[in-house]
């Protein structure tokens, strides 16, 4: 097993460097006027200006010199420098990260959960009434366009029932809890601040739904494909036939081996969790990374938007990695493939 | 239910089938037709609807739903059936132009990649894990921001995350046929390289293919419009529905203004969907076993 994940870490070297070669070329090879875009229709006419400019950003030396001082800017954790604000754009995604991992980790906590759950009583009770909403709610879920979802949930449980507060991490007079993760239901936990802690819950309840309802159509989906296959497995047979109880042929059984198909998913959710998050952040007004991206991308400042997508695909390589060692760890038949 | 039930219900002697093609069909159905409205609507919209795509009327501004409005009217007094109808045009056409030629780059790349092999075959199955190591709307976005926002640099850049798995798949079915002895038979007989690829195997690769375009209208209607939401894709006259729903994304009160043309790109996507699960199930039978 150790012998494995060291292999299958050093596969993920060249994937990264990799990704830092696609988010290169994406930011020298495309025409983006990032002259135009940074110094407005008056100061490009000016040539001294604009050499001024590439002169400052290194856009006037070689491709390969380019790159080359890009990557050693990243192995020293430097990601450029944020055009629109002028900070570290490394210091502005270790300001957002935290936020975003709090709300996706509850989102993918619950749609697993839930998913998973869901799928197995499909499984089980095939056809019937569950089963049809399980069906019908994973459609929905895979179809629903992310963003609208979070704006009905915002205009019904905001606005019209007032049962949730405005957009927001904590309500306005609450001061955050000392940073310590720098999530606030963490930190406000080992603080002892239950007054945060509630807030917090509140606030993060209607975001973390509308990416969990991404990630619940593809959990129930693949749950309740892969339970029916092995619900008529022999050896669930057997281990009916030898009379232990439903919860124990379910749950014990056939569930374990059932998972490994969800775990195989856990790239895809990610994918699907991180797109989520650009939409969900930017309409509930939560300052992660996927707002980040969305105001960057507003104001066209491109390295940051190159960084939070290196940084997103970074993730995606260590998720992939993840779920590699996990799918062996659950299935050791694979190792010998 | 005790387990003899839940076992009882799935032996294939206790079970009672309805044939296959019931249990898909009435979806399959329904999302053929509301697919079929919606290309109708949005070809026949100037006839369908009474207002212009464009036509303001400040005075008549965020009316609700109303005979006059079914879908009410938007901040500057547009009527927004008009424009849902209307924007059919730009999704639609957005989302099908991406999957066919992201599906035709992604086929060929697959396909030459899996023909010719070697170190041909190993950079490009390099480069294509490297792109779906992206998730498609992050690195589409950050593309979009280096082309400038707009629908065809949309398009463009939903293209480049959108080839990889064509490539993936096409690759899969090339090596599965490219020994057999009816593509060696063209070899002998002297085709060129390129003609065996397009002649004898590609056309291997093309039922496949197709079933992964039709799964995949339905994500590229959602990627579409979610960067048009994003404010990169349309821009604001254009009544695209992912930029109609950003536009009504702070009238909460007017709730009508975004939820009529969100319901839009739902129907639609849900629709594909459906399409797509029935086509898959129609070509590859193993999928239906498995499925349902």
């Amino acid at each position: 097993m150790g012998r494995y994940i060291f292999r299958r870490a050093l596969l993920a070297v060249p994937t990264l460097v990799g990704l830092t070669i696609v988010t290169f070329f994406v930011s020298h090879l495309l025409p983006a006027d990032m002259v135009l875009v940074n110094l407005g229709d008056q100061a490009v006419r000016s040539p001294e200006l604009v050499a001024a400019f590439k002169h400052r950003w290194g856009l006037d030396r070689p491709l390969l010199v380019q790159y080359l001082v890009y990557a050693g800017n990243l192995l020293r954790g430097n990601l450029g420098t944020s055009i629109a604000t002028h900070r570290p754009v490394l210091a502005e995604l270790a300001l957002s990260l935290p936020a975003t991992m709090e709300l996706a980790t509850a989102a993918m906590a619950g749609a697993v959960a839930a998913g998973v759950v869901l799928g197995v009583l499909a499984a089980v009770l095939r056809d019937s009434k569950v089963d049809v909403f399980a069906r019908g709610l994973s459609a929905v879920g895979v179809a629903i366009p992310t963003f609208w979802f979070a704006i009905l949930l915002l205009a019904l449980v905001y606005f019209q029932l007032g049962w949730a507060p405005p957009p927001g991490r904590l309500s306005a007079g609450l001061a955050p809890p000392e940073p310590i993760t720098g999530m606030y239901l963490v930190d406000s936990l080992l603080r002892g601040q239950v007054d945060v802690l509630v807030d917090a819950l509140r606030h993060i309840v209607l975001p973390a739904i509308v990416i969990a309802m991404v990630c619940l159509g593809y959990v129930t989906r693949i749950t309740r494909a892969s339970m029916i296959e092995t619900l008529a497995e022999d050896y669930v047979r057997t281990a009916s036939a030898k009379g232990l109880t439903a919860w124990a042929v379910i749950v014990r059984h056939a569930l374990r081996n059932s998972l490994i198909p969800v775990i195989t998913i856990g790239g895809t959710l990610y994918a699907q969790v991180m797109s989520g998050t650009v939409m969900a952040e930017t309409i509930y007004s939560w300052p992660g990374i996927g707002r980040y991206a969305f105001t960057s991308a507003g104001s066209m400042d491109f390295p940051a938007v190159m960084g939070v997508a290196l940084v997103v695909g970074a993730v995606y390589v260590a998720v992939d990695l993840c779920v590699d060692v996990l799918v062996v760890w659950a299935n050791p038949r694979v190792r010998y493939r | 239910m005790h387990v003899d039930a839940v076992l009882a219900t799935r032996t294939p002697a206790g079970r009672r089938r309805r044939p296959a093609v019931w249990r898909r069909g009435p979806a399959a159905v329904l999302g053929g037709l509301v697919v079929g409205a919606w290309v109708f609507a949005a070809i026949g919209a100037p006839v369908l609807t009474r207002y212009g795509l464009d036509e303001q009327h400040l005075v008549e501004a965020l009316q609700p739903p109303s005979l006059h409005h079914p879908f009410g009217t938007d901040d500057l007094g547009r009527d927004i059936l008009a424009r849902v109808l209307y924007g059919g045009r730009y999704t639609l056409t957005l989302a099908l132009s991406v999957v066919v030629v992201a599906g035709a780059a992604g086929t060929i790349t697959g396909g030459v990649s899996g023909y010719l092999g070697g170190w041909c075959d190993e950079g490009l199955m390099r480069v294509t894990e490297l792109v779906m190591a992206f998730p498609a709307i992050i690195l589409a976005m950050a593309i979009v921001v280096a082309l400038g926002p707009g629908l065809l640099n949309a398009g463009f850049s939903m293209i480049l995350v959108w080839w990889p798995p064509y490539a993936r798949l096409a690759r899969g079915e090339v090596l599965a046929v490219k020994h057999l002895e009816y593509v060696e038979a063209a070899t002998a007989l002297g085709q060129t390289r390129w003609g065996i690829l397009r002649r004898a195997i590609l056309p291997n690769a093309l039922p496949r293919m197709i079933v992964l375009a039709t799964i995949d209208v339905g994500g590229a209607i959602a990627t579409g419009a979610g960067l048009s939401f994003l404010g990169l894709g349309a821009t604001p006259p254009t009544p695209e529905w992912g930029a109609m729903v950003s536009s009504g994304r702070d009238l909460l009160a007017q709730w009508w203004v975004a939820t009529c043309p969100g319901l839009a790109i739902f129907l639609t996507v849900i629709a594909f969907n459906f399409i797509g699960d029935a086509v898959r199930d129609s070509m590859d039978p193993r999928s239906r076993r498995r499925r349902s």
